[in-house]
């Protein structure tokens, strides 16, 4: 069972666009909720008010400093969370078939009555999506909200990842990649979609948007044709108004 | 299918949906509330609702540990030990309200003004300033103050309205969005959404803010300003655009007072005696009211040596002291840039313009066969507002959107309703004061000349916040800044009760919270508190219950009724007038109760008019009781949803109201007519349908004000004219700020200041996951922002050889603190930084003793003072916008030095005893 | 990684215990009865304890049979199901050896065989990371196996063996950390291949996700300080290859056999505690931390 499906049916993940995630944590807290209420055991806030509190958190967002050699340094923020790897490291090395990609749908899931709580899982991915849960001790991950969206007593349109639903930016986006009319497909060929660590060979399936290129518009220094001055001094310019308010 | 473990993947979700409105913020978001075996489960957007449509923030998904935190009082609470011991004994409410009435029935009865009742983050404003109106105090008013007041008011002068509340930008539409210094704050989930939507088809965003984060890090050009400097810049855009033509004249001329003239010798414009604004009409040249039909207004016409406004505005602009060259150093952005950023708006405005063909008639009878985009909007809120130049900065940024004409045109900025409300049709400020009776009238309101001021007869301030004095006489929102530093000094008078709501003045609400601390301990020869009675209400365990001596124990969001109202700040859409309530979800687990129910018994109790019936028995059972029942004018009450059969608007009371509001997630809505979406304040389609609505009581078109005539007046005043005269010391700073032209001048501080020894800026922001989260510490957000480092630019670090996690000492001229660092390379270079509010003091919201909030977090709020330095004449100048009074945050400038690690950030203070019991160690949200 | 005491028990011990029952597979020392016993308690003890410790590491021990089902893709359960394997067939050969002094040859050949297998199958739950390059090497088997059978030579008082294995395996530890040194710049991956930013400028994590810290934090980053390291890796070569071999070389008695052995098993767990400490997996990019 650990090992990999050779292909799976559809090809379920995220597309997340770094030009428009504003790092507002929404989707973070979104998946705490829904999560720490469904899939599995609840996903604990240990040391809760007090001096180091450590909750298990299936998404998180960065935040980087981009410095380009010449030019503005620009903020990316960066949430990431599983990214349902083609080629999961995490499923592979499980040793009790806790960890598995599904063949219907490629979301790479933790069985938590299998999970020994070994770690490797979380030690193989290189993308820091597995957090072990300090009071259940067994394995935390994305589900992709396998229990949102095929579950029938959500609305259609609520059918999809909490993250997504609640992105206030729409900066995430949700849907099968096996499918190139998928507004994923779509948006991944449209914009550049890319891979994270793809040295790593893990496949992701997630992919993200890079940023649009920043600070382009180039400083003016002489003349601009379009702020070519009408009038120098008041009255010159109340001469060329006149001449423009006849026409209007 | 194969090996797979089963999966149930439809599990049941919740038991019921109940939808109410968020308080996480001030957004006031529609909530989906999933409760499992009564209790709270999830909480999700409501896809229907105007505000939000679906989507929720981090702090509103976080609701659920704010419901159930530890910090909850639990009771009325009666102070034993002395101020900010934290030594409370819990008492019954019959007692705190016996106590309340106690203090507050002789006041009322002697001097009303000796109760200075200001609420916080309160979104009842319509109610409480209905209570302390009916008290018959004039001191009253909430935190815009210290918020964003010279973003309203000079959006109101202007053009009767501003930004959030009152407006937004064309998303649809727009194809440049140029975002003026806001940080993470206010409108957060709309402005995402709006981001969200001009990224999604490749619009441009231009970010100005000194700060690279959020909003400004996926704007596509960044500018990163000198603080203070944005009314120079942004003056810099209107001279380039005047200069190259790049204006609208059309809309200038139609909907602006460009045309008025302006009388030659007092500068008050010229009006004929209905008060009309008169103009010369291009066509016959005769001089006619400005709403004559079919007229074309001339910009350049000249009557009698008087020129018109926009003659002004080119003879101001015009001037080289506006150049880019000129303003470049000044505000830290090169020349060629600012004219790469005018040359764009210029070329969006006009080149990219398109037309929807939608019919409509202007207010002059003249019919338009379609709307015309100007596709550039605007959004800005306290970066630039915080500033004792702000007043003039936001009007500057309106002017820039009028010449543009891209106001209430598509692409452009919209109003929502029941804005646009010009200031003329605003209620006026009232204060006269009758022992055992009501105040005159409200509160709060727009000056239009030295006679609206609150001056008592013999010319003192009538208000303990000194607003609509001739220290800030356009204070819209009041000071609530200067209650208890006012308050303490006696100046203008002593008060005797100081009664709050939601605001932590004895922490992050206060500028200079070590010396308010002192002021609300101080004491009298005789040992008397200096202020003698302090009640405040809140419903979690926050710095400022420490300081009061009888606490009334709010409900959290989810277990009370509200109403947001269009009486009040609503939650309208361009398309859509809109108001909501909140309604309890769940019951409170404690004795506590609504602060607007406490306060309709309260009001019973001290038979207040508005909440006795004719036999003197409490008029409204509790808050709820006051929403349906309540009629500001006959037929419009709180609510406007269901009150007659049409829906108009308007009609009397409905006992079905609320439970109408709940069937329907919460909120109403009524859609504005297509043919009304634009042009709101001069197309009559708007006009009548805000007529039918209760909006307006007759149609109010109007002109748009790039000269703000009511401040030529105050002018006046201080050239000697007119029978209400500043004192002397004030004339010369009133004849300079209060230009009815926007100008810019530098910062108070800055002029009191060695700007060669504090060479840098200090500002805060609200983190998004964090803003306007006045209720806890919440569990899973301050795993998200527990502490919070100095943010130092790169060439600072490098220069005073810091590195992440070291500490600096950080000093202004009022004082000291000592923090940790942390670089940044997307900041002004002359800019330091960190997030507002994340430090808490020892022993409050239930927080572990060394928690990081308390160890690390810290606040500039020590480094900033509510008063300018002294000047030597014996008088106190606030640290404040010189027309509306708005506290001037983010003037301030410090100097910083590495320092050894001290064991915590720096102030320490002592640790408060806890009111309230310690949270849990774990918590398992979910477990079954 | 974080040095977890568990983890480092548990390869160092039982790779000692396997590395000595190869040597007893082979009759290296050719024992039996009591002094069979024995070598064969010390290396079952050192074996199985080391498993044990192992399993300190799980969350859920009590699920830990669960571990053997993955073989076809798990090197932790191939592990698992070698050890059991290894250690059924030598305790055959072991009872053979001790109660009948009997000599299952096949046995003993194929649980030597076997033991090597296991301590591979141990190596390459590591040497399969490629998240932590410093590990995903052929260089990562090589220095568990040449540790194990050198240590394995040491208590199986193969002198000679010994002296040659341990030099080899000193040879091997000095090569793991000079190529090591340099795994993760030669990984490819970097703070700006994680993010995919690296096409646009020089990448620097600002804040983090949580000011606070996480489980990833705690498991995965963890800094050695370079000087404290160079130490420890000198303590290291002195304490479990330059001692013994130099005790070894000595006329033996004993009780240097027995200060070698001391000495060779700290400067192990020291080299394993370095092993774990000083690998840097990639998450580490992500906050910055390398």
């Amino acid at each position: 069972m650990t090992t990999l499906p050779e292909k799976t049916e559809r090809k379920l993940g995220l597309v997340i666009d770094l030009d428009t995630c504003v790092g507002c944590h929404a989707c973070v807290v979104s998946c705490k909720g829904w999560n720490t209420e469904n899939y599995g055991a609840p996903l604990a806030d240990v040391d809760a008010y007090g001096q180091n509190p450590v909750g298990t958190f299936l998404n998180r967002v960065h935040s980087y400093e981009v410095t380009p050699e010449e030019g503005t340094p620009q903020l990316v923020h960066f949430p990431k969370s599983c990214l349902h790897c083609e080629d999961a490291p995490c499923v592979t090395v499980c040793p009790t078939g806790a960890s598995y990609k599904r063949y219907e749908d490629g979301i790479v899931l933790v069985n938590e009555s299998d999970c020994i709580g070994c770690g490797l899982c979380a030690w193989a991915c290189p993308y820091g999506a597995r957090e072990m849960d300090s009071v259940e001790k067994v394995m935390k991950k994305c589900t992709l909200c396998v229990d949102r969206i095929y579950n029938e007593n959500l609305e259609p349109d609520d059918q999809i990842p909490a993250c997504v639903r609640t992105c206030p930016a729409g900066a995430r986006h949700f849907g099968d990649f096996n499918d190139p009319e998928s507004q994923v497909s779509k948006l991944v060929t449209e914009r550049g979609g890319i891979d994270l660590m793809p040295e790593q060979e893990t496949k992701p399936v997630n992919k993200y948007l890079p940023p649009r290129p920043k600070d382009t518009l180039e400083e003016i220094d002489i003349l601009a044709p379009l702020l070519k001055p009408v009038a120098e001094k008041p009255d010159t310019f109340i001469g060329w108004l006149n001449k423009q308010l006849d026409k209007i | 299918m194969k090996d797979q473990p089963y999966l149930d993947t439809s599990p049941k979700v919740s038991d019921e949906i109940r939808k109410t409105t968020c308080y996480m913020c001030a957004c006031r978001c529609g909530i989906n509330v999933h409760v499992k075996n009564n209790k709270v489960s999830y909480i999700e957007g409501n896809k229907d609702h105007p505000v939000n449509k679906g989507v929720l923030c981090a702090k509103g998904s976080a609701g659920i540990m704010q419901i159930n935190a530890p910090s909850r009082l639990k009771s009325p609470l009666k102070r034993v030990g002395p101020r900010g011991s934290g030594e409370f004994e819990e008492i019954t409410w019959e007692e705190a309200l016996n106590l309340a009435t106690t203090w507050l029935k002789p006041i009322r009865e002697k001097n009303p003004e000796k109760l200075a009742f200001f609420t916080g983050r309160d979104q009842s404003q319509s109610f409480t300033s209905f209570w302390a109106q009916n008290f018959g105090t004039p001191n009253y008013a909430a935190h815009g103050g210290f918020c964003s007041v010279n973003m309203a008011a000079a959006g109101i002068y202007t053009m009767g309205g501003a930004f959030w509340e009152f407006g937004q930008p064309d998303w649809e539409h727009t194809k440049l969005f140029m975002l003026f210094g806001v940080a993470e704050d206010h409108d957060s989930n709309p402005i995402k959404m709006g981001i969200g939507k001009l990224k999604a088809r490749g619009a441009r965003i231009i970010g100005i803010n000194p700060i690279r984060t959020g909003y400004s890090a996926v704007a596509d050009d960044w500018v990163g300003i000198t603080p203070g400097t944005d009314g120079l810049f942004i003056m810099s855009l209107i001279h380039l655009l005047l200069k190259a033509g790049k204006i609208d004249l059309a809309y200038l001329s139609q909907f602006s007072n460009a045309p008025v003239l302006v009388d030659n010798d007092t500068g008050l414009l010229l009006k004929d005696k209905n008060n009309k604004e008169l103009v010369i009409d291009q066509k016959s040249g005769k001089l006619v009211t400005y709403d004559t039909k079919n007229i074309s207004p001339s910009l350049t016409a000249s009557h009698n040596g008087h020129q018109t406004v926009f003659y002004h505005m080119i003879e101001k602009y015009l001037s080289d002291e506006f150049s880019p060259e000129s303003v470049a150093e000044r505000t830290g952005i090169k020349a060629g840039k600012i004219r790469a950023i005018a040359t764009e708006i210029a070329r969006v405005a006009f080149e990219q313009s398109f037309e929807i063909a939608e019919p409509w008639t202007d207010f002059r009878g003249k019919k338009h066969k379609t709307m015309v985009a100007r596709p550039v909007s605007f959004h800005a809120m306290r970066g630039i507002s915080a500033h004792s130049n702000g007043f003039q900065t936001c009007r500057a940024l309106h002017v820039l959107q009028i010449i543009l004409g891209t106001v209430e045109v598509p692409g452009g900025f919209r109003f929502k309703p029941p804005y646009p409300k010009p200031s003329s049709i605003h209620p006026k400020p009232h204060c006269k004061v009758t022992p055992g009776a009501p105040l005159d009238g409200p509160h709060l309101g727009f000056v239009h000349g030295p006679e609206d001021l609150c001056l008592k007869q013999d010319g003192s301030p009538a208000r303990i916040d000194k607003a609509f004095t001739w220290e800030n006489p356009m204070s819209a929102h009041g000071l609530m800044h200067m209650v208890i530093s006012n308050a303490h000094a006696g100046d203008p008078y002593k008060i005797d009760t100081l009664f709050m709501y939601m605001a932590n003045m004895s922490w992050n609400s206060s500028m200079n919270t070590k010396g308010v601390i002192e002021m609300l301990t101080d004491t009298t020869d005789s040992g008397d508190y200096v202020i003698p009675h302090i009640i405040y209400s809140d419903a979690y365990s926050s710095e400022m219950v420490a300081y009061a001596d009888l606490i009334l124990p709010d409900t959290t969001y989810l277990e009370r009724h509200d109403c947001i109202s269009l009486l009040d700040r609503p939650i309208c859409e361009a398309d859509a007038v809109a108001d909501s309530i909140r309604w309890p979800v769940i019951n409170p687990d404690r004795d506590v109760r609504g602060f607007q129910s406490v306060l309709c018994d309260l009001g019973a109790r001290l038979k207040l008019p508005g909440f006795i019936d004719d036999d003197g028995n409490a008029k409204f059972k509790d808050y709820a009781d006051y929403i349906v029942n309540h009629e500001r004018k006959p037929g419009i009450g709180p609510l406007a949803g269901w009150r007659s059969k049409s829906d108009t608007g308007k009609g009397p009371p409905n006992q079905k109201q609320l439970e109408l509001y709940i069937k329907n997630g919460g909120f109403w809505t009524k859609h504005v007519p297509k043919n009304a979406r634009y042009y709101k304040p001069w197309n009559l389609g708007y006009q009548n349908w805000a007529v039918e609505t209760g909006l307006y009581d007759s149609p109010q078109p109007y002109l748009f004000s790039l000269y703000v005539e009511p401040m030529r007046k105050f002018q006046l005043a201080a050239m000697g004219h007119g029978k209400q005269q500043p004192p002397e010391h004030l004339r010369e700073r009133i004849l300079t700020s209060m230009d009815p032209l926007p100008i810019w001048y530098p910062p108070f501080e800055e002029t009191v200041t060695d700007n060669d020894e504090f060479t840098l800026h200090a500002l805060t922001q609200r983190p998004m996951a964090m803003y306007h989260s006045w209720g806890t510490q919440n569990a899973w957000l301050r795993q998200i922002h527990g502490v919070n480092p100095l943010y130092v630019p790169s060439k600072l670090m490098k220069s005073h050889s810091l590195k992440d996690g070291d500490w600096v000492r950080l000093t202004s001229i009022h004082g000291t603190i000592t923090v940790p660092v942390a670089e940044m390379a997307a900041l002004n270079e002359h800019t330091v930084w960190t997030w507002n509010a994340i430090g808490k003091r020892r022993g409050t919201w239930a927080l572990d003793k060394n928690a990081p909030e308390a160890t690390k977090g810290f606040l500039l709020n020590h480094l900033i003072h509510e008063l300018l330095p002294s000047k030597g004449d014996g008088l106190r100048w606030s640290n404040s916008d010189p027309i509306t009074g708005q506290a001037a945050w983010f003037d301030l400038k410090v100097r910083l030095e590495k320092v050894k690690p001290p064991s915590s950030s720096e102030p320490v203070f002592q640790e408060i005893k806890s009111p309230v019991e310690p949270g849990p160690n774990i918590i398992l949200q979910g477990q079954s | 990684m974080h040095p977890t005491p568990s983890v480092i028990i548990f390869t160092a011990l039982s790779g000692l215990g396997f590395g000595l029952l190869v040597f007893l597979g082979l009759q290296m020392p050719d024992v039996t009865g009591g002094a069979a016993f024995i070598f064969f308690a010390i290396g079952f003890g050192l074996a199985v304890g080391g498993l044990i410790s192992s399993t300190f590491h799980l969350g859920r021990p009590e699920r830990s049979l669960k571990a053997f089902k993955q073989w076809r893709s798990s090197w932790l359960s191939r592990e698992a199901i070698a050890a059991i394997f290894t250690l059924s067939v030598m305790a055959i050969y072991a009872i053979g050896r001790i109660f009948f002094d009997y000599d299952i040859r096949i046995l003993g050949v194929l649980g030597a065989i076997m033991s090597l297998v296991t301590v591979f199958t141990t190596s390459m739950i590591y040497a399969q990371l490629k998240s932590i390059p410093r590990w995903n090497t052929k260089l990562t088997p090589v220095y568990f196996l040449s540790l194990s059978v050198g240590g394995g030579a040491l208590l199986a008082g193969q002198i000679k063996v010994c002296l040659f294995l341990l030099i080899i395996a000193g040879l091997f530890q000095l090569i793991v950390w000079i190529k090591g040194d340099r795994a993760l710049a030669l990984s490819g991956t970097t703070i700006g291949s994680g993010t995919g930013l690296g096409t646009l400028g020089d990448v620097r994590a600002f804040e983090p996700p949580h000011t606070g810290t996480n489980y990833l934090l705690k498991e995965f980053v963890y800094i050695v300080g370079r000087n404290h390291s160079a130490k420890l890796r000198i303590i290291t070569l002195i304490l479990m290859i330059g001692t013994p071999v130099l005790l070894l070389s000595l006329p033996f008695s004993h009780l240097l056999a027995a200060l070698a052995v001391i000495s060779h098993v700290v400067g192990l767990f020291i080299s394993r505690w370095l092993f774990f400490a000083e690998a840097e997996h990639v998450v580490g990019l992500y906050y910055g931390k390398r």
